[in-house]
Parts: C-alpha cells; structure tokens; sequence
C-alpha cells in the first residue's frame, strides 16, 4: 500500500490514535491476558465512528497494528458487508497496511458477530467487536452488582436464568451471547457470536481480544484456553445445526444466512463466512444454487 | 415481487456520501452558509455543541454543525472525535467565576441582591409571537440596546456571599492537596462516583435527558425543592502555569452561564439546619442546560446519602445514560446488520413452534 | 515533560531510545503480548535500542513501550539516581515510587535484593487488574532449574529455565498463582530476549 498524503487521515497519528492512548490501551491488553475473562476497565476514546460501529474493536486494532500486518475485517461473518468495509477501508488508509479477505492470510481479523469457519492459527489475533462485554447485564442493570459478582464468583443468578429457560422452553434458549465460563473462573459474554461459534473459543490457536468501546472494557482469551459453554448435565450445550447445507457451496456444517427470494415463502440458505464460502466453491465444491447470483458478487477491493 | 440481495461495498458508500453532501447543500440556487454566519447567528447552537462537545472552540463548532446540517448530537460527536486527538499541553487554572465579567445575572431567592439583577440578553420576557420580519429578504433592523447609566458592579457578588455572614448556605470546601480532578475522557465511568465526575458527566450530558430529569424531580420524582439562587452568564479569563514560568498566564477568556440552585435539607439535630447547593456550569450561553444540571446536581447528592428512590437520584442510571454520544451510537447500532443474531433467533422460535405444535398434537391424541 | 520533573535532567547526558517511536514500540508490544499470551515462549527483541548502562536493551523497550506519566513505576534502588533513571525520566515521563503498593510496574535488575511479590500491588477483588506489573532483569532466559508451567496460553504443558532466580522465588510464584484473581504479572528479560509468566501460569519446579 502506498502513503497516501492528500488522504484527511493523514493528519491523524498512525494508525489514528496518538501513542499515549495506544500505550494505555496496550497495557489493558496484557491485564486482560493475564486474568483471562476479566473485564479489564479502559479509558475509551472517542473514535470517529460512532459507538456501536465497532469502537472497541477498531481501538484494540490501532493498538496493536503494525505495517507487516495483513488485516481481514469481517461482519456477519462476511468481508463485504458496509461496515465491514468501512473499517478496512479505514485501516488501509490510517495503518498502510495489507487487507485480505483470506482468513489463513491475515494476522489480524476484526469481527462482528461471527468466528470465520476456517480454523485460526498461531500467530493471528481475532478482534471481537462487543456492544455489551456484561454476560450478567441481562439479569441485572447495575454495574456495582454484576462486578461484585464476578469478584466474588456469585454466578448462581445465571445458572437460576438458563434453568427458567428450561423450564420455560423446555430447553436451554440462548442463541447468541450464550455464556461462557473462561478457565473455570470468569463468566465471559463472547460478544454476540452465534453459539454455533462458542466452541470455537476454547483451546484456540490465536489469540481472542474482545474490545467494547462504549462500554469501555477490554477482555481476552488466551490461546490454548478452556472456555465452557455453561449447561447442565441433563440439558448439555448444543449448537445451531440447519437441514439444509448451503446453497452455493454445498457445505453441510457452516453457519447459514437465511435469504429472502421472494414473497412467497421461497428461501435460499447460504454461509455467513463469505470467505469460506468462496473458497470452497474455488476449489470445485457445488451447492444445489450455484448458478444463483449471489455467488457472482465480486468481491470489492479495499 | 423479486428481492434482491444487497450487499455493501464501496461504491455503495461512496455514493452515499455524495448523496448525503448534496442533500447537506440543498438547493444550489440559494447561497451556502458560511462558518461565520453560523458562528454568529446560530450562537445558542454552538454553545451547545461547546458544551456537551467539551471543547470550547466557536469556529470547530460553527463548523460541526454546518456539516451535520444542523444536527446538534452530530454535530456534538464530530466536536468529540476531532478533540479526543489533540495534544493535551498541561491543565488551566481553575477558572474564577467570582471574577466573571457579567452579562446576565438574576437571583430568584432576593429581590434584590448586591450588584443587582442584570436581566441581559435573554428569551424570558419575549411574546413567542414568530418575527416575520426576520423572514424578510436582508438585514432586519436593530435597534442597539442601550448602555447602562451606571457602571455595573465589579466584581459582581456570588450568591455565596449574600448568605456568608449567616452560615445559611453550605460552603464548598476547598482542598489543597486534593488530587487532579477524576477525567472522564481518559478514565471509564467508576462508582460511586466523587463530585468532580458527576459534575464532570453532566457537564458533558445531553441537555434534553437532564432536562427531563431535572423535571421529573420537581414533579416529585426525587424532589429537591430547589430554588434558583443564582444564574450569571459572562466572560472569564483562563489561566495557565507554564512550567517554564512558574506564574499563570492568560491564555484567553471563555463564556461560561453559572446555575446554583439551592435547596433546604442539610443539617438536624446534629448540625444547624442549612441551605444545600446544586451547580450547573456549561461553555457559552446554556441556561436551560445549567439550571437542569445543577438539580440534577443536588438531586444525585441524596443517592450518595443512600436515599435513592426516583430515577433522578439514581447515580448510575443517570450518569450512564446521560451522554448522548453514546446513546445515539448504541441505539442507531440497530440498523447495522444483526442478520446472523436474527437467523439464530429465527431457527430458535421455528424449533420452539414446532416443538409445541407436537405437544398440542400429541395432547390432543391423548385426549381421545 | 522533563520540566516537570523533580530534579533537572542534564539532557545533554541522556542516551537516544527508539528511532521511530510508534514504529518500533508498536513491534516491542506484539513480542510482549505474545510473551504474555504465550507463557514461557522467549521472544526477540534483536531490533530493540541500546539502553543506558544497567539495563538490558529488552528492559529499556518494555520501559518505553508501556511507562508513561500515567503508571508510576518502582524502579530498583541499584537504578535510582543513575543514567537509567534519568533515561526512563526523559523518555517515559513514568513518575517513580518507592511505594511498591502504588507501582504500576516494577522494574528490577538487582533480583536478589527485590522485594517479595506479595509486597507489590495484588490488585482489588472488583479490579484485579490494578496489580503490579513486574519486569525482571535477569543473567540468561535459560540455564537455570526446570520449571514446568500450565494454564491458559500453553497447549498442554511448557518448560522454561530462568537463570538468576533467588532461592523460593517459585514458591512465591506458586502462591501468587493460587490467589488468582489477585496476584502480579511477571516479565523476564535478559539481553534482547523477553518472556512472560502472568498470575494465570501454574509453575512446578521440576523434581518437586
């Protein structure tokens, strides 16, 4: 990527925020590595897209980005989603640095919503983008309570909700944000990912880093770290699974988008991970709707 | 019909900006405004953009709110991402408002008070009658107001010694060695939160949620029975201590409107009984923002005493949601995409359904 | 920021650090995370400046990767009033302590003499992370007893072997561990090579 000086971003630091806030920011960063799940309290900055946008998320990528990084930054599980391309657009022009929509490529991965199907590897980080980083916010509103509860492990008042759940419902029925318990010591909200994605947390190559902007916390998990989706034993954890495999690509256990064709009724089911999905279809991998054009969308470069 | 699935990308918006910079024109036909214009004539908005933006500059605001087409949140956050950059050089002196340069200063509590009443230049008195001849094509005539006969009083007295030689009013203490001040724009919200953040919080809050507040609490919803003791609106000078002087400097004046309210309620059988304060300060010319914060001020005193009943004393209700950044980012949020979230919803209530409609069936069959 | 400091700087005197401030302090903080995020991996610092006499050049960039104005620093008695000092003055602006309770970080080459881990700020039940960080200079990464380390960033099990370590530092470690969420972080350095152990990493000395 070449320096683009007449870009207004360049009046900015690199990589936008100015090194004392990077350095504080870095510093929560390790806390949060070293007390994994714990939300660590952060002194977030107005960023110049507005709270829910993805400021956590976009604050620990200035932190830690460098030139050598290649960036990847996904929503809904999909690299050419607005925001999405917004915020690499973003990076490209603040940090000069590479962008890529091949998960195995990049060194960072932003995301909303979703962990790319593609399994992470040693040396990458996945930033979460997190609108309430509280699991216990849910149940209850205050922030004086919910932290003594984490201090002191009081995490019976979720265990009492997702067995109401079951006695409602007749099972447990969270479908994102579904709690997790982070080396058997925090209860982590994992940021909203479908829990079709919750396994993927625990014992991961990469490095998590979960950045909520407006609520200003930091959390992490560490890489090779257990992280449990809570259960009961005659209630065990599930994912989300669909009888139908995707349209495009064929593939039988990736995360589906339902897709509206018409009004009456008709719907295509095709992955979330766009990536994925190409890929897959790249080499040879056939769903029932190949020919359908979304499979023609071009990819946009950043 | 036929949908189309949409999906972004960069051209979509590109084009969206450029939708969006021909719709902040308007009609080319009619001149643009200019910074200046705005600056000057829409005056009341940029105080607002100052305050709740926490950044007292009237071109940087002028020109926020010409490019947020006069959305004044907008306008607010654009003053805030573009603050949150600068240098930060050392902190002022705090600013003297006893020493301020008075344009308006009215007293509810005395009819009339040392330095008297300074009506100024405000809306109270004006018939809400719309002045068509400000509609009229070119400069509406002014008639220029009138220099006072006497020379007002300088500096002007604060309501605090008005009550000082009775002991009425409760003092503020001053701390010498208090530690620098709580900042909200490098620490995240803590509770309990000391004065200094609160003060700090509602400083930066939204006017209409602390005016809604404000009035709650004199409809009795944590009712403090305020009584505006004081508003004064003027100029003061910022002073600053370079460490290579070692003296204060004056590196510029503001304009600040000041709100103490004050209310019964301290003291007992312990302490003689006294007034109570609550303090409102904003950038510019915010009197309706002043005097809501300064209630809710002293409203947010009872629920460090424990006595949190209504909404207005509730410290952490109010000063988590009083920042409208925040506020207007989390709840436009929802129109990002959410279509993952909403297709494991989806799948969960079809699931549900089909496992009650084979309850009811199954219920059914065993009925008969 | 140096005017505001206690005692004049003689800046005529204080060493160069990073060429390029963001550049480098942004690749010093990737081996510190990863060092953290990774128990017992030694990372390198090759590229890191020179630092004043006293300091290892790993030492001197964590020091300027993560000091400021805003985290007071316990700086080792064997440092106080020497160039390191006024080298971590000028380039930090990290205010200094002889408070080990108010340090955010601790900076320590004399090993033998340093203070017990728990003499250092344990963090508060509700903010567990206002505990002390702790950078310890040491003789080698390697050489010294087998220490074998479990818990989150290590796949199964990891080895390290720090050299220069006083006798009971690993009990220290072990019972720092076994008040999780209290507890400080620790960080090694030798040379131009770093790692990390965070309260999380249980510690066994090999043959106990």
């Amino acid at each position: 990527m070449t320096a683009r000086p007449n870009q207004p971003e360049r009046y900015y630091n690199y990589a936008y925020l100015d090194e004392q806030t990077k350095r504080m920011i870095r510093r929560s960063i390790l806390k949060a590595l070293a007390i994994p799940g714990y939300q660590v309290p952060f002194g977030s900055r107005e960023m110049p897209v507005p709270y829910g946008w993805g400021t956590g998320g976009i604050q620990l990528t200035a932190a830690i980005i460098g030139p050598d990084d290649v960036y990847k930054c996904i929503d809904q599980g999909a690299d050419d989603t607005t925001n999405a391309v917004s915020i690499r657009r973003f990076f490209a022009q603040v940090a000069d640095v590479a962008v890529t929509e091949d998960t195995g490529k990049a060194t960072i991965i932003q995301t909303r919503h979703r962990i790319p199907e593609q399994p992470l590897k040693a040396g990458q980080v996945l930033v979460f983008q997190v609108p309430q980083p509280e699991p216990l916010r849910g149940l209850e509103a205050r922030e004086t309570e919910t932290r003594a509860m984490h201090a002191y492990e009081e995490y019976g008042l979720q265990y009492v909700s997702l067995y109401e759940s079951v006695a409602t419902y007749g099972r447990i029925a969270s479908t994102v944000g579904y709690p997790t318990m982070v080396d058997e010591r925090y209860l982590m909200s994992p940021s909203p990912i479908p829990k079709f994605d919750n396994p993927k947390m625990g014992d991961n190559e990469a490095i998590l880093l979960f950045g909520a902007g407006r609520e200003k916390r930091i959390y992490a998990v560490p890489p090779h770290t257990s992280v449990r989706s809570l259960d009961f034993e005659d209630y065990p954890f599930e994912t989300q699974t669909w009888e139908e495999d995707c349209a495009l690509c064929g593939a039988e256990e990736s995360y589906l988008d339902e897709v509206v064709l018409d009004d009456a009724g008709t719907r295509m089911f095709v992955c979330s991970d766009s990536h994925f999905c190409a890929d897959r279809r790249a080499a040879g991998h056939i769903g029932p709707m190949a020919d359908h054009e979304l499979a023609a969308l071009e990819t946009e470069p950043a | 019909m036929a949908y189309v699935a949409v999906k972004g990308g960069e051209k979509a918006i590109t084009n969206a900006h450029r939708w969006l910079a021909e719709d902040r024109r308007g009609d080319t036909a009619v001149p643009e405004v200019e910074v200046a214009q705005i600056r000057e004539q829409l005056s009341l908005a940029i105080d607002r953009v100052m305050s709740e933006g926490s950044c007292y500059d009237r071109d940087l605001a002028a020109l926020a709110v010409k490019q947020a087409r006069g959305d004044l949140p907008e306008a607010i956050f654009l003053t805030r991402a573009y603050r949150t950059t600068l240098a930060r050089f050392g902190a002022s002196l705090p600013v003297e408002t006893g020493q301020m340069a008075v344009r308006r200063r009215v007293s509810a509590a005395f009819k009339d008070i040392p330095g008297g009443q300074v009506l100024g230049p405000t809306f109270d008195y004006t018939h809400r009658l719309l002045d068509f001849t400000l509609a009229a094509n070119g400069e509406t005539p002014i008639e220029g107001a009138l220099e006072a006969e006497e020379a007002q009083a300088y500096p002007m007295a604060t309501i605090a010694s008005v009550f000082s030689h009775e002991d009425l009013l409760e003092a503020d203490t001053r701390t010498p060695d208090a530690p620098e001040p709580f900042d909200l724009t490098r620490d995240p919200m803590a509770f309990p939160a000391g004065r200094d953040q609160r003060l700090q919080a509602l400083a930066r809050g939204d006017e209409g949620f602390l005016l809604s507040l404000a009035y709650s609490s004199q409809r009795g919803w944590g009712n403090t029975h305020p009584l505006c003791a004081e508003i004064r609106l003027g100029e003061v000078a910022v002073e600053f201590v370079p460490d290579e002087l070692g003296f204060p400097i004056e590196i510029g004046e503001v304009t600040l409107t000041e709100c103490q309210m004050i209310s019964t309620g301290a003291g007992g059988t312990d302490k003689a009984p006294q007034f109570t304060r609550g303090y409102g300060l904003t950038f510019g010319h915010c009197e309706r923002k002043a005097m809501s914060m300064a209630i809710v001020d002293r409203a947010l005193r009872d629920a460090s005493a424990g006595e949190a009943s209504a909404p207005v004393q509730d410290e952490e209700f109010v000063l988590y949601h009083s920042d409208n950044v925040e506020a207007s980012g989390f709840v436009q949020h929802l129109k990002l995409p959410h279509y993952v979230d909403f297709q494991a919803d989806l799948q969960l209530i079809r699931r549900l359904r089909r496992e009650h409609a084979e309850r009811v069936a199954a219920m059914k069959e065993a009925a008969e | 920021m140096s005017a505001s400091a206690p005692t004049v700087l003689d800046l005529a005197e204080i060493a160069p650090a990073f060429n390029d401030p963001t550049r480098e302090s942004q690749a010093v903080f990737r081996k510190v995370m990863d060092a953290v995020a990774r128990p017992g991996t030694i990372q390198d610092l090759a590229f890191a400046p020179e630092a004043p006499d006293g300091l290892d050049r790993a030492a001197g960039a964590v020091a300027l990767t993560l000091f400021d104005f805003e985290t007071p620093t316990w700086l080792d008695p064997a440092l106080r009033g020497g160039n390191a000092e006024s080298w971590m003055r000028f380039h930090c602006g990290c205010p200094l302590t002889d408070d080990p309770v108010k340090a955010a970080f601790a900076l320590i080459t004399d090993v033998m003499g340093a203070p017990a881990l728990a003499a250092f700020n344990q963090g508060d039940a509700k903010y567990p992370d206002r505990s002390t960080t702790l950078v310890f200079q040491l003789p080698g990464l390697e050489g010294g007893p087998r220490v074998t380390l479990t818990g989150p960033g290590i796949k199964g099990e990891a080895l390290l072997a720090l050299a220069g370590l006083p006798e009971g530092f690993w009990d220290q470690v072990r019972a720092n561990q076994a008040k999780f969420q209290f507890g400080v972080d620790l960080i090694f350095v030798a040379g131009d090579r770093l790692t990390a152990l965070p309260r999380s990493t249980r510690a066994t000395i090999q043959g106990n």
